[in-house]
């Protein structure tokens, strides 16, 4: 390794690394501990985490729920439309988020689309705990989608059609075949959706706005404070960084048969679609 | 014991998949080249492909009519259906996999298949020939009343799957079920089934027990399924009431069957003799070659000489002492070169 081609090859692999671990480093280090936890405890951090937690609970479970069935109809069956069915799913993905955040307010704000429906039923979704719920299942929710749909693909149809023949309805073999051969996929699908969710701004920040214990969720409330407090934005940001790291070694420790169809356990590289 | 009846009627790539068939207390070989429409039959009767048209019934109890508008569920199909890769479900060990179908039986069906050491095993740490006994043990841990095998021993090497034919010959000859299975190998379906049909294509070109389609293959496609060697030549009637056959490399052979016109002559590799001189025997058809190649399988030996293949005892083969690039005669009697329409 000697060889100029070597020294290179290191020094690329170091500064990359460095260059990627620095800034997280920094959160952490950046202010003396005792600092990082006050930062932690000010309202506007507290606030923060509990609108956020509530509002990704909400919006993950929806997206699961929901989700789940609807991927796995489209992966299990062969129809005209699929290949554009899975291209708006898709679109969500590659939108940029301020385009997501006007489409939302078009659709759902006072003078949009489905505005008038709304209220009538008195419903006001913009600016409120459930528009950030939107914002992320809008933003998000492709990705655990999309990842759902290529895992249930992946699921061998004679499995599927061995526990039909077996005696076994479509509910009985969904539950005791499908889902737990496509739960590798279903996580990693869900971890980035996750971390896409949690990382949420342009999309919420104009249909949500940012209003503290409401609609600020950590990462706008990084935003807001860190011209006003340093410090506290710090902390914030350790939180973000400290809850993102737990859900990628969580899906990392997923048992191995799960992951039978892919050798990697990065979360990254999609899931093979046919 | 109910009969299956069956009549499907259904396009599959490029040509219909027709067939019309009963099953009784009996198992029957559908066998073919890949791509021949084997398992669209096997996926129909269990009810994992709609045919366009078709009837499948089980005695009274009707599954399948399409013009009836009935339709059961494969769950409601009362089928054991062993897949080609045998299907075993990864996530489970093997008793889950045989007890997915029905518990009651499971721990007399690893005894039965010696599979209750592994009972715990996942189906990725078995050998071939253990997963091909689970995937039967949990077909039949329901009582199907009809039993489907996909190529079930394709999937096995050359020395598990001689033991395991056998294994399963007798398998089969306890159960009594109407029994379908479907191969591409002429042989898997001599050893195993009753009645055998060729299908090509879709449609089946001939039906009955092994030994008539040796006997007598209907078209040239047959012939050479089974094994024959298969000659082109124009036929015409010749002396002694025997019909002269001119071949392609202008060599007369002579047969016992009548025709006329450009026919296929199809001869058994193991109704060939070989000799290094010119054979006084009562065999009328000669035919000179270089011997091309020599394989040994087990107690025979293949030869090829010239167009044809030839199967003679290892003892005859050292005999001889054969060596490839000698020329030797080959010779079939009149009775052996049976005549059949080219397809």
């Amino acid at each position: 390794m000697r060889t100029p081609c070597g020294v290179a090859l290191g020094l690329a692999t170091a500064l990359a690394l460095s260059f990627l671990i620095l800034p997280i480093v920094a959160i952490f280090v950046d202010i003396p501990p005792g600092q990082l936890l006050d930062g932690m405890n000010d309202p506007a951090a507290v606030d923060a985490l509990v609108v956020t937690l509530k509002t990704t609970l909400v919006a993950n479970a929806l997206i699961i729920l929901v989700g789940t069935p609807a991927a796995y109809l489209i992966a299990t069956h062969a129809f005209r439309a699929k290949p554009l069915l899975v291209t708006a799913v898709e679109l969500p993905l590659v939108l940029p988020p301020a385009v997501a955040g006007i489409g939302l307010l078009a659709a759902f704000g006072r003078f949009g689309l489905l505005g008038g429906t709304l209220d009538v039923l008195g419903l006001s979704i913009p600016f409120t705990q459930l528009a950030v719920v939107f914002a992320v299942m809008f933003v998000a929710g492709p990705f655990y989608i999309r990842a759902a749909i290529s895992a249930f693909e992946s699921v061998d149809p004679a499995l599927t059609g061995a526990a039909r023949t077996l005696g076994a309805g479509p509910g009985r073999t969904f539950f005791r075949i499908a889902l737990p051969l496509a739960s590798g996929g279903l996580g990693a699908g869900w971890a980035l959706c996750f971390a896409r969710g949690i990382g949420e701004f342009g999309a919420t920040i104009m249909f949500a706005g940012s209003l503290q214990g409401v609609t600020q969720t950590l990462s706008l409330a990084v935003y807001e404070q860190f011209d006003v407090a340093f410090d506290v934005a710090l902390a914030i940001g350790a939180e973000l960084v400290i809850i993102s790291a737990f859900i990628l070694l969580a899906v990392k420790l997923v048992p191995t048969w799960t992951r039978s169809t892919s050798p990697s356990t990065t979360l990254f590289a999609p899931t093979a679609s046919r | 014991m109910d009969t299956l009846d069956l009549a499907l009627d259904h396009p599959l790539r490029s040509y219909r998949l027709s067939l019309d068939v009963s099953l009784g207390r009996e198992t029957l070989a559908l066998v073919g080249p890949s791509g021949a429409g084997k398992s669209s039959v096997l996926r129909a009767i269990a009810g994992l492909l709609r045919p366009e048209r078709g009837r499948v019934a089980l005695g009274e109890a009707v599954w399948l009519d399409t013009e009836a508008g009935v339709e059961l569920p494969p769950e409601r199909r009362s089928v054991g259906l062993v897949f080609q890769e045998y299907a075993l479900f990864p996530h489970l060990d093997v008793r889950r996999n045989v007890g997915f179908g029905g518990r009651e039986k499971v721990d007399e069906l690893l005894e039965r298949f010696r599979i209750s050491q592994l009972a715990g095993a996942r189906p990725g740490d078995l050998s071939g020939g253990e997963r091909q006994r689970v995937a039967l043990a949990r077909a039949l841990a329901r009582d199907p009343a009809v039993l489907l095998l996909d190529e079930p021993l394709s999937a096995l090497d050359a020395h598990t799957r001689a033991i395991v034919r056998g294994e399963l010959a007798e398998l089969l000859d306890d159960l009594g079920l109407p029994t379908l299975l479907v191969t591409h190998d002429f042989e898997d379906a001599a050893a195993l089934a009753d009645r055998v049909g060729v299908i090509v294509d879709g449609q089946v070109l001939q039906l009955g027990a092994a030994a008539d389609l040796l006997a007598a293959p209907a078209d040239a496609f047959v012939a050479s399924f089974t094994g024959a060697n298969l000659l082109h030549g124009n036929a015409r009637p010749g002396l002694d009431g025997l019909t002269e056959v001119v071949l392609d490399d202008a060599t007369v052979a002579y047969s016992t069957d009548e025709g006329g016109g450009r026919v296929g002559l199809a001869v058994y590799p193991w109704e060939i003799a070989l000799a290094r001189g010119e054979a006084a025997d009562s065999a009328v058809n000669h035919i000179r070659g270089e011997v091309r190649s020599l394989v040994p399988l087990g107690n025979r030996v293949r030869v090829r000489v010239g167009p044809l293949t030839a199967e003679i005892t290892a003892a005859s083969a050292e005999r001889l002492d054969l060596r490839e690039g000698e020329r030797v005669v080959a010779s079939f009697k009149a009775t052996a070169a049976r005549l059949v329409p080219l397809s």
